[in-house]
């Protein structure tokens, strides 16, 4: 445990991405199996704990520390894990420190009820980096600046294997990957999973900045503003994934019962509006099917969702990926044709004589479910990841609106010290502000140092954590959507609001009204 | 007559040298011989009346006298004796071993003004042997680099300086050009830094290897650029939480503090048990409730022209 703590801090306070992988690397080669294997899993979020919540951690610290102690001391820290590793009265020495496997081992063989006990257990062995890695490894969100796809680059780095060959079998893994890791080691050949149905990794594309390209080397299709799905099937198993590789089957039972090829596809997932037969409905109304592990039939027939397709990945159990994208789509089309229209249908290519002639459909494209357009090279094999220079993403301007901070909270990690989560609000008919969102980004450091100023300079009451700030400061805030929500008092919800500029300037009394949002619903 | 005012007075009574403590322009002052060295250097021409570690005066019926606070070179507690009550005002202490100054010692007191900078339960700061260690281990991985360690220049720099030698470090260390002035006063009051040299000014190549100590405020300018691909090291008590060695940029943090930590804050007020607690600089509120859990008589002093939190 001692290793992985050392590891954990080093990528902490390690700033170049390149030493990052050197020190996850190095610690691959000579941490033996299985630990390496659990570590590497806590740090491409892979882990998983179920008897651990961290609740657990939140009760643990309540039965041992004063409330008002522990949130006085959690405030400042900005990270509960870190808090409770700190404040644990030390009593390590020796070496009782556990390993990672037992550590795993001991949890996962424990109650939800009986977890507290055996991570008080293991707190006494540690010393507080060790403590602090324990509770990470534990509750999972180890927060250290590595993505998954850095963690497989380390793996890559370490054994000397391409990182796109870590990817394309990963997902069909489970920690502590043991073959993974003889596999790296040339003890063994590749693990083949090709009689499972698993996750590919998405191909992505690049924001368009202000540049712009040729349609004859370019083909464009809307962007729809649902969730992307990777729908995998064997002809026996149909499983379904999100961008991030999580099986979300279960959440959409009705578009795995009605696939009926076989192969990999990539779509975007999305709620028809009019019921069958309509359109798309907005991002609001899939987000009533998000998140839900089991779907009653009701949610089903209210809420009905359906499949549009953009690629193909295998056709069968050919691989189709070292394609390029217009046999992909000749491929795609015939696919489709046999599948459930009600379930599944093609996403369109835009007709535009040129880029200009596709600028002007954009812009006059008010449909709720378009978020933009992608553009994608005609010639472009699929390839996993963000590849510069072969798909783009053009999404629709942004709408904005002015409002007045209200309220502020300190951040979490990095901004621990700052008022960095701002909620802001917009007026009533009779003058009354109202909330109708909560920002955290958008600033730079130095605007946000002056917020932070801003607002301990202009707090009018303190509740816990939150301030509320003196109704005088304007923030533009810029928004994708904005819709009803019966959740808001104001009656409205925007959809990834963030803060776009400050309006020093400008008066408080001059913000937008909330019926100026609502003449902005899709 | 005030303690540590932070405006000029007619008739002042300064703890220890740090600036925030011991400001100029005042019209007399009374402190240690050593706080007194240090602020005529820091100040110039500075004049005061030197009372010794344990010797006091009288002033207006009321006897005061300095008393060893462990913080930095003569670094003092206040003792203020009215009519049989005693007020003893800590100014900033340890009660660790420190190689640069003498330690801290108990004052019995009916009334007790507490420092508090770390008075939140997640500071317990380590043995320093461990910080000193982990520096050394650093600078044996990093042989083509240097270390730069960030340290304030009264106090911290001569004790990380005179730590490194405990631990038998006996090369040159360099160090940055506001330092040497302090170092060498230090030198002059017996406390022995081994052999410094100035950082400033050397080729890189000289610097292979080397740990540099500098103010934190050197840190990130253009002085910093010119080491030998530095590691950048800070040596202060706030390193003991992740996030604020992150927000300054810190790749090694070292938790050494010339402050008492959690423990030494709680167990002092247990040792002493006053009959009321004053609670100043820092977190006034944990150590306050700590007091209220513990039956202990304490309030909140609230210092004119302190922010709530963070600083330092």
């Amino acid at each position: 445990m001692q290793a992985f703590a050392a590891l954990i801090d080093g990528l902490i306070y390690t700033r170049s991405r390149d030493l990052k992988i050197r020190l996850i690397a190095d610690y691959l080669r000579i941490t033996p199996d299985p630990d390496r294997g659990w570590a590497l899993a806590a740090l491409a979020g892979t882990l998983n704990i179920a008897t651990v919540k961290s609740a657990a951690i939140r009760a643990m610290a309540e039965e041992r520390f004063d409330p008002m102690l522990f949130r006085m001391s959690r405030d400042y820290v900005g990270d509960t894990a870190e808090t409770v590793a700190l404040m644990w009265p030390d009593k390590s020495g020796g070496d009782a420190a556990p390993t990672v496997s037992e550590v795993i081992d001991l949890l996962n063989s424990t109650s939800r009820a009986r977890a507290p006990a055996v991570l008080a257990e293991l707190m006494d062995r540690l010393d507080a980096n060790g403590r602090y890695a324990l509770l990470k490894l534990a509750t999972g969100g180890m927060r250290v600046g590595i993505s998954a796809r850095l963690a497989k680059t380390a793996f890559g780095q370490a054994f000397g294997v391409s990182v796109d060959d870590v990817e394309e079998v990963w997902h069909a893994l489970r920690p502590p990957y043991t073959e993974l890791f003889a596999w790296g080691e040339g003890r063994t050949e590749r693990p083949d999973p090709a009689d499972s149905a698993f996750f590919r990794p998405f191909m992505l594309a690049h924001p368009l900045e202000d540049g712009s390209v040729h349609l004859d080397e370019f083909v464009a299709e809307w962007k729809w503003d649902g969730i992307r799905i990777q729908i995998a099937s064997t002809g026996g198993e149909t499983r379904l994934f999100s961008r991030g590789g999580d099986e979300v089957t279960g959440s959409f039972p009705e578009i795995a019962a009605a696939f009926n090829g076989v192969g990999v596809v990539d779509g975007e997932l999305l709620v028809r509006g009019d019921v069958q037969g309509g359109e798309a409905a907005s991002f609001n109304a899939l987000q009533q099917r998000l998140g839900r592990k089991n779907v009653t039939a009701a949610m089903q027939a209210e809420y009905p969702v359906f499949v549009r397709l953009y690629d193909i990945l295998f056709d069968g159990a050919e691989d189709v990926r070292g394609q390029p994208w217009t046999a992909r789509r000749d491929r795609l089309e015939r696919f489709t044709a046999n599948l459930n229209p009600a379930r599944f249908d093609l996403s369109a290519v835009i007709a535009a004589r040129d880029f200009e002639h596709l600028a002007e459909i954009r812009a006059a494209a008010r449909e709720a479910a378009i978020e933009g357009v992608m553009l994608k090279r005609r010639d472009s094999l699929y390839l996993a990841g963000r590849k510069v220079g072969l798909w783009y993403k053009w999404k629709r301007e942004p709408l904005v609106a002015d409002c007045v901070m209200m309220y502020a909270q300190r951040g979490s990690g990095k901004r621990s010290s700052y008022y960095s989560d701002y909620t802001f609000g917009c007026w009533t008919e009779d003058g009354n502000l109202l909330p109708v969102g909560k920002a955290y980004s958008g600033f730079s450091d130095d605007e946000l140092k002056w917020l932070d100023r801003f607002v301990r300079n202009n707090t009018v009451a303190r509740f816990g954590p939150v301030r509320e700030v003196e109704k005088s400061l304007v923030l533009e805030v810029a928004f994708d959507a904005v819709h009803e929500s019966k959740r808001h008092k104001s009656g409205v919800a925007m959809r990834f609001p963030r803060i776009s500029r400050l309006r020093r300037d400008k008066p408080a009394e001059e913000a937008d009204t909330i019926s100026a949002l609502r003449a902005m619903f899709d | 007559m005030w303690i540590d005012p932070s405006r000029p007075v007619p008739r002042a009574l300064v703890t220890h040298g740090h600036a925030d403590h011991a400001r100029s322009g005042h019209g007399a002052v009374w402190a240690t011989p050593e706080t007194l060295a240090i602020m005529a250097l820091r100040y110039g021409t500075e004049m005061g009346t030197p009372v010794p570690y344990g010797e006091g005066f009288e002033h207006g019926g009321v006897k005061i006298s300095f008393h060893p606070a462990g913080h930095v070179l003569g670094s003092a507690q206040i003792l203020l004796e009215h009519a049989g009550e005693r007020v003893v005002v800590t100014g900033d202490y340890k009660r660790r071993f420190d190689p640069t100054c003498t330690p801290f010692e108990p004052v019995a007191c009916d009334v007790l003004i507490t420092e508090a900078t770390f008075g939140l339960p997640v500071f317990t700061h380590p043995p320093i042997e461990d910080e000193i260690a982990k520096l050394l281990a650093a600078r044996e991985a990093n042989v083509d680099g240097c270390i730069v360690v960030g340290a304030y220049a009264l106090g911290k720099a001569q004790r990380v300086i005179a730590e490194l030698r405990r631990a038998g470090y006996d090369a040159p260390i360099y160090i940055h050009g506001a330092m040497q002035k302090m170092c060498d006063l230090y030198a002059a009051h017996n406390v022995p830094l081994g052999e410094l040299i100035m950082a400033t000014g050397l080729a890189k190549s000289e610097l292979k290897g080397a740990i540099v100590i500098a103010p934190p405020s050197a840190m990130n300018d253009r002085w910093a650029q010119r080491l030998p691909e530095p590691i950048t090291a800070m040596a202060s008590g706030w390193m003991r939480v992740r996030q604020r060695a992150r927000q300054r940029n810190v790749e090694l943090p070292l938790v050494i503090s010339d402050h008492a930590d959690w423990n030494e804050l709680t167990d002092t007020l247990l040792e002493l048990r006053p009959s009321e607690t004053w609670i100043t600089h820092g977190r006034t509120d944990a150590l306050g409730r700590w007091c209220e859990l513990h039956q202990l008589k304490a309030r909140a002093l609230d210092l004119i022209g302190r922010e709530d939190e963070d600083e330092g």
